[in-house]
């Protein structure tokens, strides 16, 4: 946390900015300490001057310089905005989060009064409070911190609502935390960050809005003096001597500018940003000939972040046509990301490298000489590859239909006519046996169940002839039986298409049943290939029998623990040398956590396990 | 030590036509000391049911009791009933350490350090993880957190809702030998809820299957899990992986149909749109689309809701007639 405000002061915005509020908070703290003297002192030879060498910005009617004035009334003008900032915050925390502590129905009434004075418009209610709380400055602070406090309460109120739907408030609820407790200690230190950000921007609000109640003459009143007082006096000598009554605006712009953009500036580098995507091939534009039937081929992929991390790192593997290939690992391990580099949706910074990478004989990484070719590869990928997500719902555009969305991607790439695509897509729903296709096809995405949603999006990948479909963890949020008859819809599109598959999941026991061959990755490494069938008894790498022992399933023994792989996933950032998997690995040997191993006959590993060895490895593991 | 009871429980979300009754009639006892798995689908009103008893959700009907006593939810009062979610990402304070977590769930007047580190080291976590915040723990680390709060608050019932689907496999079965160890250890009377078949089986003594708001069968784990009544149990057996099968069981027509929509409910049998033995496959049992099997579910072996269990436990004599003559047209 406090490192990423250090990094928001690294950024030159934020920097530029916090020097400026630094300055100015500087100047009202030591203005008055310094300069009182001579911003008092009254010379009655040079009353209303101009600009002189004496005084810069020339005097005031009581001939007192001016510059030195404006020095001296920022303490007085940012004290006060300060105060009505934090009259303003308080008092909005206090509305806004009376419904977290009042209960139900007292909620209600916080709700509805900030609701009602959300409706006014700031400026008429402080027009109304200063008439209310008398003119003088302590009438102007407190006009402006109740005006401004509706805003931060309806700010509050969104942000405690969001907090209070997380899982730890639930929590805490049923550990028997009383309502005020829970906000002090669970709710406001989850909203702090966004509440600081924004009332430091409002600061710089309160700030002008200070100037223009003294301006008027609603706010301080002489002797007392500030910059918005000092404007108001000038103004009436504005063509004579215009440096006096400029001055004063100026130093209000510049005040209320310090705290506004180092507010932004904070905002901004709390949230987010991306940048654009960078692809390259270390060997672009060659494709050696290979296997016809190669749907995909992988050649040393890598994955890796600024950091640097590298997530993925040489991955290589060959899907043929109609081939089902399962890609199994912990999180972490880097399958979704193996997926995303296929399907070029790796977001920026990542970068993604291959000694080859090539979908249906044409290559996908490098930069392409010409520009239809980079066409044509968005048509290939559009057209003949589809990629299935795990939660359906995000990649679904919520507020348009189903089928529109679904014809959507065919008039692009086939160049099909409205009607054309709309019946294809009622077709393509059908195929993926989303029931009473024609009228689903009119509904929105909200208005599916999950595991229809899933089919939902097989059958945009439907759309056009696809060769090949990566479906990452597309079961993982559904219920054993729809689980089933999603696995089932993609071996059928399988068996009568051809299509290739590649099915990315965390569970052994889904991807033994449907596959044709298993991947299996640890630490961003494939670390065993092998065929489904031999799974069972086949594997020879201690990770993927692990792996294997560790689910339950029917027929576990319930007399005895359940089998654990002991230790703890790898960090991509701090992977130990030699074999990944060592610290957990009860065959490893000195050579093991010296030299790396690799896929070598189908395992990576320096002693693979003989296959014989299965049944004392499962009991000698737990 | 104590008995949690569901007494024709029932849960809506909304008004009019929006309404929703995400639990309808739940009838279960989680007897003293034992652990009562309960899974059904998504949707099918798991956590509702779980989120009702430890006050989340406001029952529209029934009562929930612990040891015969219907529970009350005071705020700031000492709950009874302990929960744990199943997102361990989000059911803990990232702005609060580890220790302060587990320490804010103690009854009053506890001696809290010494009590933290030694529910730390119950669930196995260092000591020195105190001063951590959740930021620095893996998925695994935070949900035995999570339990080790759960039980800080010396609850009478521990209820853990899908506690292992947010993690991995290699990290589920050091959670579920843990809460296993530890229901054994403290005698906890638990809900567990999950939708994984082999996961409720290792950690129950009891199972109850939920479908669309109702529990359809419940009995002792291995006689559900051994000799499942309703076709839904059977189907959900069905669908569970078994270890080194590596073919898909094969299609069925009925149970691929979509699921129900819980704002409209089918009459009759909830399950009938998809039921394998029902009425859509065997047209003599059209009396499952307008008969409700709740009723006489009591009946029935492991309480089963359907027309057509096997087990009945005692004769039928007590039956409404029209349920006996419709039963000898479908001999
Ligand atoms: N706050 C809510 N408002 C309206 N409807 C809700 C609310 N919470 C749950 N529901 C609905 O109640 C029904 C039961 O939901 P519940 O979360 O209890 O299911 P579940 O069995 O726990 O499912 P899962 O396995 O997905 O967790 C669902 O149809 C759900 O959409
Ligand atoms: S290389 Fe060594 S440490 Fe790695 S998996 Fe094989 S035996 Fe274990
Ligand atoms: S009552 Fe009828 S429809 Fe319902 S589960 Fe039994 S056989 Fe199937
Ligand atoms: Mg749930």
């Amino acid at each position: 946390m406090r490192t990423r405000w250090i990094a928001v002061l690294r950024t030159p915005v934020g920097a530029g900015a916090g020097l400026l509020l630094l300055g100015v908070l500087l100047l009202a703290v030591f203005a008055p300490v310094l300069w009182s003297h001579q911003a008092n002192a009254i010379d009655t030879d040079h009353l209303l001057q101009g600009s002189s060498a004496q005084h810069w910005l020339g005097t005031d009617n009581l001939g007192r310089d001016i510059f030195y004035r404006v020095l001296v009334a920022s303490r007085t003008s940012i004290l006060l905005a300060l105060l009505a900032t934090a009259i303003a915050v308080v008092t909005g925390l206090a509305l806004g989060s009376a419904p977290a502590i009042l209960g139900k129905r007292g909620g209600r009434a916080a709700i509805a009064v900030v609701n009602i004075a959300v409706a006014f418009p700031g400026l008429l209610l402080a027009l109304f409070f200063a008439v209310v709380f008398g003119v003088g400055a302590k009438g102007a602070v407190l006009a402006i911190g109740f005006a401004g406090a509706p805003s931060f309460a309806r700010l509050t109120q969104t942000l405690v609502a969001g907090v209070a739907e997380r899982d730890f408030i639930a929590a805490a609820r049923i550990a028997g935390v009383g309502r005020f407790r829970m906000l002090v200690r669970h709710i406001l230190p989850n909203i702090a960050e966004p509440l600081v950000v924004n009332a430091t921007i409002g600061a710089g609000g309160t700030l002008l809005a200070f100037a223009g109640l003294s301006f008027i003459g609603l706010g301080v009143q002489p002797p007392a003096y500030d910059w918005g007082r000092m404007l108001g006096e000038s103004l009436s000598g504005i063509y004579v001597h215009p440096a006096a009554a400029l001055a004063p605006g100026v130093a209000v712009v510049i005040a209320g500018l310090a705290f506004n953009l180092f507010g932004e500036a904070v905002a901004k580098g709390l949230g987010v940003q991306v940048p654009r995507a960078r692809w390259t091939s270390r060997t672009p534009e060659a494709v050696p000939a290979r296997d016809s039937d190669a749907v995909l081929v992988v050649e040393d992929l890598q994955v890796s972040f600024p950091g640097p991390v590298t997530p993925v790192r040489g991955v290589s593997f060959t899907i043929r046509k109609g081939e089902i290939v399962g890609l199994v690992g912990e999180s972490g391990s880097g399958k979704s990301l193996t997926a995303l580099a296929v399907a070029q949706l790796i977001e920026p910074p990542g970068q993604v490298t291959a000694a080859e990478l090539s979908f249906l004989g044409a290559p996908l990484l490098g930069r392409l000489p010409v520009r239809s070719t980079a066409a044509t590869r968005r048509r290939l990928l559009g057209t003949s590859f589809a990629m299935v997500f795990q939660d359906p719902m995000t990649s679904f555009n919520p507020t348009k239909r189903i089928g529109v969305q679904l014809a959507e991607g065919a008039r692009e790439h086939q160049g099909l006519s409205r009607r054309a695509a709309m019946n294809r897509a009622i077709d393509r729903l059908r195929a993926v046996r989303v029931p009473a296709a024609e009228r689903r096809a009119h509904q929105y995405p909200h208005e599916f169940s999950g595991g229809m949603r899933q089919r939902a999006m097989i059958g945009m990948g439907l759309m056009g002839t696809p060769a090949l479909i990566v479906a990452d963890e597309p079961t993982t949020a559904l219920d054993v039986t729809v689980q089933r008859q999603v696995l089932r819809l993609l071996e059928t599109i399988r068996s009568e298409d051809d299509v290739a598959v590649l099915l990315i999941s965390h569970d052994i026991s889904v991807v033994a049943e449907i596959c044709d061959r298993v991947l299996v990755m640890y630490a961003g490494r494939v670390v065993e290939d092998l065929p489904a069938t031999e799974l069972a008894t086949g594997a020879r790498h201690p990770y993927t029998r692990a792996l294997l022992a560790a689910v339950p399933d029917l027929d576990t023994a319930l007399d005895e623990p359940l089998a654990v792989i002991p230790g703890r996933p790898v960090d991509p950032a701090r992977l130990p040398d030699g074999c990944a998997f060592a610290a957990r690995c009860s065959f490893a040997s000195d050579r093991c956590r010296t030299e790396d191993p690799v896929l070598v006959d189908q395992v990576a590993c320096w002693h693979p396990q003989a296959q014989a060895e299965y049944s004392s490895f499962r009991t000698g593991q737990r | 030590m104590s008995e949690l009871r569901f007494d024709d429980v029932t849960v809506r979300f909304g008004r009019g036509g929006r309404a929703l009754t995400a639990v309808d009639g739940v009838d279960l006892t989680v007897p003293s000391g034992q652990v009562v798995g309960l899974v059904g689908e998504s949707g099918s009103g798991k956590s509702t049911l779980a989120r009702a008893a430890v006050g989340l959700a406001e029952p529209a009907g029934g009562q929930i009791l612990l040891d015969g006593v219907p529970l009350r939810h005071r705020p700031g009062a000492r709950r009874p009933l302990q929960m744990v979610f199943q997102d361990p990402y989000s059911s803990l304070d990232p702005r609060m350490t580890v220790g302060d977590s587990i320490a804010e769930a103690m009854p009053r007047g506890a001696r809290r350090r010494d009590e933290v580190v030694r529910l730390l080291e119950l669930v196995g976590l260092d000591a020195d993880r105190v001063s951590a915040y959740p930021g620095a723990l893996s998925g695994g680390q935070r949900q035995r957190v999570a339990i080790a709060r759960a039980v800080a608050g010396q609850p009478d019932v521990l209820i853990a809702d899908e506690i292992t689907s947010a993690l991995d496999v290699s990290i589920q079965g050091t959670v579920l030998n843990l809460v296993r160890t530890l229901q054994r250890e403290l005698r906890l009377s638990m809900l567990f809820i999950s939708h994984n078949l082999a996961v409720v089986r290792y950690v129950s003594d009891i199972v109850a299957v939920m479908y669309l708001g109702r529990i359809v069968e419940v009995g002792p784990a291995r006689d559900v899990l051994g000799n499942p009544q309703h076709p839904y149990t059977k189907e959900l057996l069905a669908a569970a992986p078994r270890r080194g099968s590596t073919a898909l069981p094969p299609p069925d027509a009925v149970a691929d149909a979509e699921p129900a929509d819980p704002h409209h409910p089918p009459a009759g049998c909830r399950f009938h749109p998809r039921c394998p033995v029902g009425p859509l496959i065997r047209t003599d049992r059209e009396h499952c689309l307008t008969l409700d099997p709740t009723t006489e579910a009591d009946h029935r072996l492991h309480r089963a809701a359907c027309h057509h269990a096997a087990g009945v436990l005692r004769a039928v004599g007590s039956n409404p007639p029209v349920l006996m003559e419709l039963k000898e047209d479908s001999l």
